[in-house]
């Protein structure tokens, strides 16, 4: 037990914060999350940037143009990415879902196609899971995949995809035999969204911006040399993804934790707190640190043992929770002012967005709901409740 | 950065594991023989030369097993005050301590010796009175000692810092000894116990409530965990990781143990399950020493004060003097 970084780690950790320094651009700090807000031009930039220098697919294999570098060291990367406050690379689904499963489940000559234009932030991927019928029950998914002369015709509607606006590619998970139910007869598509009968409808969210978008896919035809894995076997390959979606994201959800409470002692400070709030604020930070070395026990067993430890499955779940009480904490300590809106309120209605936005943690990327029946069931090992 | 713990100190868990499931209170003799004395003791003293994270899978497994001893009083809290003679009587189980924190002190009714920190040291407290006093946790009595003259000089004022970090870390790692043992319980009742035709964890009016305590569990033992590195490293946190550990599992402890005997129905209320005493011990731990609301108070002013005038540590530093 050393929880000090290695000399090798230190050495990395002061490499990338010289380089943070002097290659972040000034409008780009103070990201504060939400994908609507960096999808333009300066954000390729920035993901390029990364890229040249080396952070973008820290732990992907060489051979794929990675970085080849250990957990730890992503781990560091979104930790002293958060701690100056920069957006993350633009390929988000690319980097961690997309590029993974392909690793996992491609072909040699899917691998050579589309891996590297995800790290260089070239092509941008998005995720077509999610259906009106098919939310936290995955295996509901009704978009069908018929194979007629040697390719796929897709028909179907997928929602709350994440970047379907600017996307190149969809991993989209389909059903290609009509009279399957559940987890068999579902095939695993990558789908070209400039592709014709692809149209994407943006759905305006609580915050007022639209982050998601609907997809509608009417008759698109997907080459054959597009499935990802067997078909039939498309369930397997989207645990893949799903396990990767929540995979290093515990460091990358402790960290904007961290940020956030930092910047409510700010508020605090500015603002006055009174003792309760005082106890509130302590709370949170003591959480957090929970949330962080539960994370550095989870790591360090991945390290060791290539399987991470099952506490690491907790992060997401108190991360979206605590989220949510923080900013709503900050709206009380701004008082009369947190009605304003975002044009009039103070630090540029950061807090106002902030919590409207945290309303959408405990639903994205897994349902509190869902989430608790999976410590329950594989942590605990209680048994199913459906 | 590796938070693993070394092959060696899984093998000194799984012993205390065994050792304690068969016999629950060992004598002081058996803990010397044991090693469990002299863990952080120096070689030459009789000791293992070992630190506290040793010690901290020591008490979270006598925490879990109920014990009842000085060993917190003596391990914790005055072995930092201990010349090296005296610390050789611990480590051959020749001798056990406790330190008057305040007006009620700890283990008073196994420890064979009393300290107590005075303005500018620790001394021993000699010829007083003993009263033992009944205590809702019966494993864990308190006592109030009357007159008594302070006689031999242990250490100067300087190791109550460290006494108040072991303190804090140690009563937290317990706690987590016993908020995991109450979850087992709970889990082993919900996939066994069936109502309406299906076992009662298989509803997620159970399930959910228990995954919220499996979360406490492992969020306080992270915080007590990293809490023990930072002592046993002297880390400049380990003010602030003792207390965060502190705070936060001695509640969680507490409520880990509720949703305990909730899942358990009525079985849980009864005298006959052992529920109810880890329940007690965890609420034991709680109100001892420093509350969370103030040690969270302490956090709260390291975060919030910009000029925080007395430092997390020299606060705690004022209150155990103060008591003594």
């Amino acid at each position: 037990m050393d929880l000090r970084d290695t000399a090798e780690e230190a050495a990395f950790r002061a490499e990338l914060r010289a380089w943070l320094e002097d290659n972040l651009p000034e409008e780009l700090r103070g990201f504060r999350g939400g994908s609507a807000r960096f999808d333009g031009e300066a954000a390729r930039d920035w993901s390029r940037a990364l890229h040249d220098a080396g952070y973008a697919g820290l732990t992907w294999p060489k051979g794929y143009g990675g970085g080849g570098a250990p957990y730890t060291h992503q781990a560091i990367f979104l930790e002293e990415m958060a701690r100056v406050e920069a957006p993350p690379h633009v390929g988000v689904i690319g980097l961690g879902m997309a590029g993974p499963t392909i690793m996992a489940h491609g072909t040699e000559e899917q691998k050579a196609r589309y891996l590297e234009p995800i790290l260089s932030a070239e092509e941008i991927w998005c995720q077509g899971f999610s259906e009106p019928g098919a939310g936290s029950d995955l295996a509901g998914v009704r978009t069908s995949a018929r194979q007629e002369n040697g390719t796929f015709v897709v028909d179907g509607q997928k929602v709350w995809s994440s970047f379907a606006h600017i996307a190149d590619f969809c991993i989209l998970l389909t059903r290609n035999d009509p009279e399957s139910t559940r987890h068999a007869g579902l095939t695993y598509l990558i789908v070209d969204m400039k592709a014709t009968g692809v149209e994407v409808r943006p759905l305006r969210q609580i915050t007022g911006e639209a982050e998601f978008n609907e997809i509608f896919f009417s008759g698109v035809e997907v080459p054959v040399e597009n499935l990802l894995g067997e078909v039939g076997g498309g369930w397997q390959v989207a645990m893949t993804t799903l396990l990767h979606e929540r995979g290093t994201l515990g460091f990358a959800l402790q960290a904007a934790l961290e940020v956030q409470i930092r910047k409510l002692a700010a508020l605090a400070r500015d603002r006055g707190a009174d003792p309760i709030q005082r106890d509130k604020i302590a709370r949170e930070w003591i959480e957090m640190q929970g949330v962080r070395f539960t994370n550095y026990r989870s790591l360090s067993q991945l390290m060791k043992t290539g399987m991470p430890g099952p506490e690491g499955s907790i992060s997401k779940l108190v991360w979206s929770e605590a989220n949510q009480r923080i900013t709503k904490l900050a709206l009380e300590l701004l008082g009369p002012d947190a009605a304003l809106g975002e044009d009039n309120a103070p630090y540029g209605g950061y807090w106002q967005y902030q919590q409207l936005r945290s309303r959408g943690n405990t639903i994205e990327a897994g349902t509190s709901e869902v989430l608790r029946n999976i410590v329950a069931e594989r942590v605990l090992g209680l048994p199913y409740s459906r | 950065m590796d938070f693993t713990f070394t092959p060696e100190q899984d093998a000194l868990r799984e012993q205390a594991r065994a050792y304690l499931a068969d016999k629950p209170e060992p004598s002081w003799s058996e803990l010397a023989e044991l090693g469990w004395l002299g863990v952080s003791i120096a070689e030459e003293d009789g000791g293992a030369g070992l630190g506290f994270v040793e010690e901290a899978v020591l008490f979270e497994e006598l925490g879990r097993a109920l014990y009842h001893g000085p060993y917190f009083s003596t391990v914790a809290a005055a072995l930092p005050a201990l010349p090296d003679e005296l610390r050789a009587e611990v480590a051959a189980g020749e001798t056990s301590w406790t330190l008057a924190f305040g007006p009620l002190v700890p283990d008073l009714d196994t420890a064979d010796r009393i300290a107590i920190v005075g303005g500018d040291g620790v001394y021993e407290l000699e010829g007083a009175e003993r009263e033992i006093l009944e205590t809702t946790d019966e494993s864990r009595p308190l006592g109030v000692v009357r007159g008594g003259e302070p006689g031999r000089r242990l250490s100067d004022a300087s190791v109550v810092t460290e006494i108040r970090d072991r303190t804090l870390a140690a009563l937290a790692i317990e706690a987590c000894g016993v908020a995991r043992r109450a979850l087992e319980y709970a889990i082993e009742y919900a996939t066994t116990r069936e109502q309406f035709g299906k076992k009662i964890g298989g509803y997620q009016a159970v399930s959910h409530p228990l995954a919220d305590a499996y979360t406490r569990v492992e969020l306080a033992r992270s915080l007590s965990l990293w809490a023990a590195w930072c002592v046993a490293e002297e880390d400049e946190q380990r003010a602030v990781a003792s207390a965060s550990a502190k705070a936060y599992a001695s509640e969680g402890a507490v409520a880990v143990c509720e949703t305990a005997i909730q899942v358990h129905g009525g079985i849980g209320f009864t005298w006959e399950h052992v529920l109810h005493r880890l329940y007690k011990r965890a609420l034991w731990i709680e109100s001892f020493s420093t509350s969370a609301t103030r040690l969270r108070a302490e956090v709260a002013s390291s975060l919030l004060d910009d000029k925080h005038a007395p430092s997390l540590s020299a606060v705690a530093a004022k209150t155990v003097s103060r008591s003594g």
